[in-house]
């Protein structure tokens, strides 16, 4: 998928003028959290299963070309095939390949984020070949050409005109006369073309959440159950895989099983949790003739022994977009790449490069809500700084940003001068804020105050009021 | 070739070559003993409290059940749910010994396709291996007697499970199939699929509201079989 994190700051823009995208975004997000914290309340070992679930992570990262060797010969023991692929162009390439041979037209799809990374759509059309996304949400945002704006609910920007009116455009043997009063009926359209296409698929491809190594496993976690149809109908299955998804044994799967629902749509466990090991067995009635993985390394492995290690724990749950305030502000497509949220602003930059997507990282209120929900706690907070960090030593920052830190930098080190610009600032900025307490607009400030407003000072500064304090309680 | 590329980039990160044959030999061990972690409290009851977790976990899920006496009941109950829902008669069911040793001949009107699922069918019957009360969710293993389209293609789903085989917990689900089933073609446990499923298909990806059905079975229904003295209040 090509980036337009890049062009955050316009990306942005456009997103706080969308008034369709604000409305989304208002009414998801108090039930994405409320979801979570009901599920989480009804655990009362939800905060231990956090520790053990981050300790799994980094035992596996430890060992991480062991379990990854042990898991791919037992693929193979299972009549699998493994394809390993450093690049994103050589998974296309694998995926490309396999299709091909199976004399593939159409290819059903499961929800992928790795598929989105790697553009596996766009490369199989190319040749000729038609992708399918069969994920609801998926499906209205390949009709409108629109990538995903969340890792677990992709279309959730949209409102029942937009589907109704893509199903209009899209659909070319339905009834001019068709009602689509009801979201029940946008459903029962999207399952009869989907239906066919589920018949007619040559392939089907689907993610991975997890890779058991003990057994050789793919595992699946949806709640549509389109992803099962996807790799049981057709004669091949493809799995898409990156290498951090690879877990021990199934009873770890099963630490992780409870972490990932709860956090992720509030639910004890999602729908269809679905493990897959290997073709179709002698006497066997149905499932697919062949089981491919595709298992992806695409800059995972450049983060290992890295300050951005730990964000290979990450188990795509969304709970940390789901929570985050800039997420909430901007919407995903701002990100301008396949992840948004937190987890995209750490994640992203090491995939696409900090040159970027450096905006990503410099986009948080640091308020650690992210890290706070996060089921295998990881620090985004703090690798966001690292990020930051790391732009400006390579000097990839802004001049404008750079001149201004500069000169706060000068005037830090110059306690008096400080003292005596803030306090003339604080006491302008009071003045001038002094009816509402809030500032919808401030000159040279519209990047602040575009999204959110900027608390008026209180014509003080911090210093002067920590003084008049301490005088006041010891008179 | 890339396989070597990603083991010798990750192993480069984490400042090391190959594991030494003794840590192998630890990680080997701990594969073989596959540890269980913490096990929530809230399933670890007395057998017919297990039994209503199940049942109540089901419903909250949108799922409905029945509760027979044998499996001698199941005809009736099968039937009885297919009317009240207005569904058809005919469906098709897994050929599973347990479901054929059923005399289904009990109730005439009711018309068995044993064998896989069709695009057609409307309702399909399978068999339940086990389930967890934990969350209120089947376990389904692929096999010749199984097949994996019938818990996906009908718009409703019955399955028939036995009560002796409600496990509290997922780790003791496992530890059925690791030691009832063999893989002839891995040598191993594992068959080619494992469904668990926790309640009928549903999607909120349509302005943020779950809808029911979304690919998979609109409904799904629990027979459950007292087959177990223990569990029965
Ligand atoms: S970073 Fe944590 S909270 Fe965010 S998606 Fe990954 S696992 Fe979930």
């Amino acid at each position: 998928m090509l980036a337009t994190s890049p062009a955050f700051k316009q990306n942005v823009k456009g997103a706080l003028a969308d008034a369709g995208l604000q409305k989304a975004l208002a009414f998801t997000r108090p039930s994405f959290a409320g979801k979570r914290s009901a599920a989480v309340a009804g655990l009362p070992e939800f905060e231990q299963l956090r520790d053990v679930g981050r300790d799994i992570k980094n035992h596996v990262l430890a060992n991480l070309d062991f379990y990854l060797e042990t898991w791919a010969g037992n693929v193979e023991k299972a009549g699998g095939t493994v394809h390993w692929c450093s690049t994103a162009d050589e998974a296309r390439a694998a995926v490309l390949a396999i299709c091909q041979k199976a004399g593939a037209k159409t290819v059903t799809k499961g929800k992928s984020m790795i598929s989105e990374e790697l553009g596996i759509n766009d490369h199989l059309e190319k040749f000729g070949i038609e992708p399918v996304e069969t994920d609801l949400g998926e499906y209205i945002l390949q009709l409108r050409k629109e990538p995903p704006s969340h890792i677990i609910a992709p279309a959730f920007h949209l409102n029942r005109e937009d589907w109704e009116e893509s199903f209009r455009a899209s659909h070319t043997d339905l009834d001019e006369e068709r009602v689509f009063g009801e979201r029940r009926d946008i459903l029962t359209e999207a399952r009869k073309k989907l239906r066919e296409k589920f018949l007619a698929a040559d392939v089907g491809i689907t993610g991975a959440n997890f890779l058991i190594a003990e057994t050789g496993s793919s595992v699946i976690v949806t709640n549509e159950g389109n992803g099962d149809l996807t790799q049981t109908l057709p004669k091949v299955h493809i799995v898409l895989a990156s290498i951090e998804k690879v877990v021990p044994t199934l009873e770890d799967a099963c630490t992780f099983l409870r972490l990932l629902a709860r956090s992720a749509t509030g639910q004890d466990m999602s729908v269809y949790t679905t493990f897959s090991t290997g073709a179709r067995r002698p006497g066997d009635l149905d499932g697919p003739e062949e089981y491919h993985v595709v298992v992806i390394d695409n800059g995972r492995s450049a983060m290992i022994g890295t300050e951005f290690q730990e964000m290979l724990r990450c188990i795509r749950c969304a709970a940390c977009m789901n929570h985050c305030p800039v997420y909430f502000t901007v919407g995903g497509h701002s990100y301008g790449w396949v992840y948004p949220g937190p987890m995209g602003s750490v994640l992203t930059p090491s995939l696409i490069g900090v040159d970027k997507a450096g905006h990503l990282p410099n986009a948080s209120t640091f308020c650690g809500k992210c890290e706070s929900v996060c089921p295998v706690k990881i620090p985004l907070p703090k690798m966001m700084r690292h990020w930051r960090e790391r732009e400006f030593e390579r000097h990839l920052t802004p001049q404008t940003m750079r001149t201004n830190l500069s000169i706060w930098a000068w005037f830090a080190k110059r306690p008096a001068l400080y003292r005596l610009a803030t306090r003339a600032a604080a006491w302008a900025l009071g003045l001038m804020g002094r009816k509402k307490g809030r500032f919808h607009t401030l000159p040279f400030a519209g990047g602040w105050t575009d999204g959110r407003d900027l608390p008026a000072p209180e014509g003080e500064t911090f210093f002067a009021r920590y003084a008049r304090q301490q005088r006041e309680t010891q008179s | 070739m890339s396989k070597d590329a990603i083991l010798g980039a990750i192993r480069r990160g984490l400042k090391r070559g190959p594991l030494p044959d003794d840590q192998k030999l630890a990680l080997r061990a701990r594969l073989e003993a596959h540890p269980r972690h913490l096990i929530p409290a809230r399933a670890q009851l007395p057998r017919p409290e297990q039994v209503a977790l199940f049942l109540r976990n089901v419903e909250k899920e949108f799922g409905t059940t029945a509760r027979v006496a044998n499996l001698s009941d199941v005809p009736a109950a099968v039937a009885e749910y297919l009317a009240a829902n207005n569904l058809p008669s005919d469906f098709a069911i897994a050929p599973h010994p347990e479901l054929e040793s059923i005399d289904w001949a009990s109730r005439p009107l009711l018309t068995l396709r044993p064998g896989r699922a069709q695009a057609t069918d409307a309702v399909c019957l399978t068999h339940g291996y086990a389930a967890v009360a934990e969350t209120g969710t089947l376990m389904l293993p692929a096999s010749p007697h199984r097949p994996t389209t019938l818990n996906l293609l009908g718009d409703t789903a019955i399955v028939v499970l036995r009560a002796s085989r409600i496990v509290g917990w997922m780790e003791a689900a496992w530890d059925l199939i690791r030691a009832e089933n063999h893989d002839e073609t891995t040598g191993g446990f594992m068959p080619r699929n494992i469904m668990w499923v926790t309640g009928p298909s549903r999607s909120a990806d349509i302005e943020s509201t779950l809808e029911l059905g979304a690919h998979g079975p609109r409904r799904l229904h629990v027979v459950l079989v007292d087959d177990d003295p223990t569990a029965v209040a």
